[in-house]
């Protein structure tokens, strides 16, 4: 991703220098997009030629039941419409046509056409994720920053052990246990949804709806970036600049906050970004969990129903949003660490 | 100064392949010892538990439905009336034996991109790694959800899921080993002996990375478990016949509204102790072998 150019901490960078930064983490943004061209279509037509491979028959999801009792003429009849009898090249042009004037097809599962669904659904994905992210990145500062403070106390044995096990449980189970807990055994937060059943929509209905949801992701994101915080503390509190800083008596709050943090603060951000399909991820199963009307519990969804067009349309969207996260990380990095090269 | 002698001493120690320090040697190895054994024992009693008591999963028994653990029941018994203790370690077996055939095609799949990019170099290597990048921009959970969806139904399709989308870290570590073997003075020799590419790369290069890839593989495992159990559990894995742990804590989802909470937690300790001993034994392996691509490794 990031390429490590020649480090030199001695040398200043002039003025003009700064402006020819810009201009290369915006050749860096362009590079990117450019690649996400290819990205998409390989994608695209991969998920195309898989549709093409599978025995599925798109005509079942579009009769249902109905089609034992449709007849020979109205399904070829159906045929013609769908164009399903059409080689995968033809299929697949008419469908990159659509997307480039806005149509993704209609999504057979929920009856209705894909950018509904979608304009319906990505705002609670995104809610979700953003206050996720947000709690994980609060867990990793202050759990992160204590570890590495008082490294080989017994704050930070638990909290690396505790982050180790973490790793190893998957976010449903992480779900399903805190369902157990707080919705069923203590009966403080609801078990799923978006508002109680018959209740309208309102903020302080889905703030306690989206509360056990979000904590759930939030922690499953949390350890890698927790361990990750603490290493990057660990060497930031070994570097020169916060022992100069210690020499001149500053106090241990300010040696911590606010010089050794910031320089561990860059890998994290970095890091963020790389780990979007994680979130992602986290994401498609907690929504199912909580059944969370969001984008990603659209996946199984459109998984379970064979709904290819809300299918493809949700992979590239995912495509999307990991080629974002990692231009994300680059960028930031680049504009914040005058460091690193920005040919990569 | 003490910063640059330090450094030195670090850099030299892992270059004789010493660990840094007894401390942290140590636990690495205690870690790795634990995960090989509690990998030995849950394999052992994945292996003989299920076949010492009956378990017939396709009948259900409303006599014994979702008691508590017991005695006679350790683990409790769930919604269909089966023990979990033999259902969970059914799945156990289902799992790993799953998780095993996934990581070897990967491993395998992968060493041969990677080693092919690396040997290649040039303009095929590029276009191979951004094949890569490209297979690596769809969150593979995602990709494997599709390719299950319109598979569905076949055991195969699950397989092919998890050994398609995880051959790409493989791909990366192996080509890094290719791009440095490449240097070495031995293949050199065989250049100058007169190998042909295909002879490098057949007699040189692959038995030289058969230990990165052995630990790939065993790097992959939790991952596999975790791939499987993640898309039986949204339904779309296994066949209930084959019931895999992702399976058992599906049908859960139900019973745990009814507040029977045992049927959520044995199976999920089983699948975290699993995932656990096999990354401790995988990281332990590793520090053992390659002591100087400590970080480089890490999955």
């Amino acid at each position: 991703m990031v390429e490590r150019g020649e480090v030199d901490a001695a040398r200043v960078m002039p003025h003009s220098a700064h402006r020819s930064r810009y201009h290369a983490v915006l050749g860096l943004i362009g590079r990117r997009l450019l690649f996400a061209v290819p990205v998409f279509g390989v994608v695209s037509f991969g998920v195309f030629l898989l549709a093409a491979a599978s025995p599925f028959d798109p005509l079942d999801q579009y009769y249902g039941v109905r089609m034992n009792r449709a007849s020979e003429a109205d399904l070829a009849r159906a045929r013609e419409q769908l164009g399903t009898d059409d080689s995968v090249f033809v299929q697949f042009g008419r469908w990159v046509g659509g997307v480039f004037t806005g149509d993704l097809g209609v999504s057979r599962s929920f009856r209705q056409p894909v950018t509904e669904v979608l304009a319906e659904r990505l705002p609670w994905t995104v809610l979700l994720c953003a206050v996720g992210l947000v709690l994980a990145i609060a867990l990793a500062v202050t759990l992160g920053v204590l570890a590495a403070w008082r490294q080989g106390g017994w704050a930070d044995r638990l909290i690396t052990a505790t982050g180790h096990a973490l790793e190893g449980i998957p976010p449903f189970v992480l779900a399903l246990l805190s369902i157990a807990v707080f919705s069923l055994a203590l009966g403080w937060l609801p078990v799923a949804g978006l508002t109680d059943a018959g209740a309208g929509l309102s903020a302080g209905q889905v703030a306690r709806h989206l509360a056990l949801p979000a904590l759930v992701l939030g922690i499953s994101q949390a350890p890698w970036l927790v361990l990750h915080l603490r290493q990057s503390m660990l060497s930031s509190l070994a570097d020169e600049h916060v022992t100069g800083a210690r020499a001149r008596g500053l106090g241990e709050r300010l040696v911590v906050l606010r010089h050794a943090l910031p320089t561990a603060l860059l890998p994290l951000i970095t890091l963020i970004g790389v780990r979007v399909p994680e979130l992602v991820t986290g994401a498609v199963l907690v929504e199912e969990v909580f059944s969370w009307p969001g984008a990603a519990a659209a996946v199984v969804q459109a998984a379970l129903a064979v709904d290819f067009p809300l299918l493809a349309a949700l992979t590239l969207l995912a495509a999307g949003t990991t080629l974002l996260g990692s231009l994300f990380a680059d960028v930031t990095t680049a504009l914040l660490d005058p460091r690193v090269a920005t040919d990569g | 100064m003490a910063d640059l002698v330090g450094a030195w001493h670090s850099a030299a120690r892992s270059r004789a392949g010493t660990p840094r320090g007894r401390h942290i040697g140590g636990r690495a190895r205690l870690r790795g010892l634990l995960g090989v054994g509690g990998l030995l024992v849950l394999i052992a009693a994945a292996v003989l538990l299920p076949s010492l008591g009956e378990l017939d999963q396709s009948k259900v028994n409303y006599g014994t439905r979702l008691l508590a653990p017991s005695t006679a029941h350790p683990f409790g018994t769930d919604a269909n009336g089966a023990d979990l203790l033999l259902r969970s370690f059914a799945g156990l077996r289902v799992s790993l034996l799953v998780a095993a055939l996934c990581a070897a095609i990967s491993t395998v799949l992968g060493s041969l991109f990677g080693a092919i990019s690396g040997a290649l170099g040039g303009w095929p290597d590029r276009l191979l790694m951004r094949l890569v990048d490209t297979v690596n921009a769809v969150p593979h959970l995602l990709l494997g959800i599709v390719i299950v969806a319109l598979f569905r139904g076949n055991l195969w399709a699950v397989v092919a899921s998890i050994a398609l989308t995880h051959w790409t870290t493989v791909a990366r570590i192996v080509r890094a080993e290719v791009l440095s073997l490449r240097e070495r003075p031995f293949i050199d020799a065989a250049i100058s002996g007169g190998s042909s590419r295909a002879r490098i790369l057949r007699r040189h290069l692959l038995p030289a990375i058969v230990g990165q890839a052995a630990i790939s593989a065993v790097l992959l495992l939790p991952h596999a478990v975790w791939h499987e159990t993640a898309l039986s559990f949204l339904g779309l894995g296994l066949p209930p016949h084959l019931a895999s742990i992702g399976n058992i804590l599906t049908e859960a989802r139900r019973a745990v509204l009814l507040g029977s909470w045992w049927v959520v937690v044995f199976p999920s300790v089983l699948l975290v102790l699993t995932t656990l001993a096999t990354s401790g034994l995988a990281a332990g392996w590793r520090d053992r072998l390659v002591p100087r691509r400590r970080s480089e490794l890490a999955l």
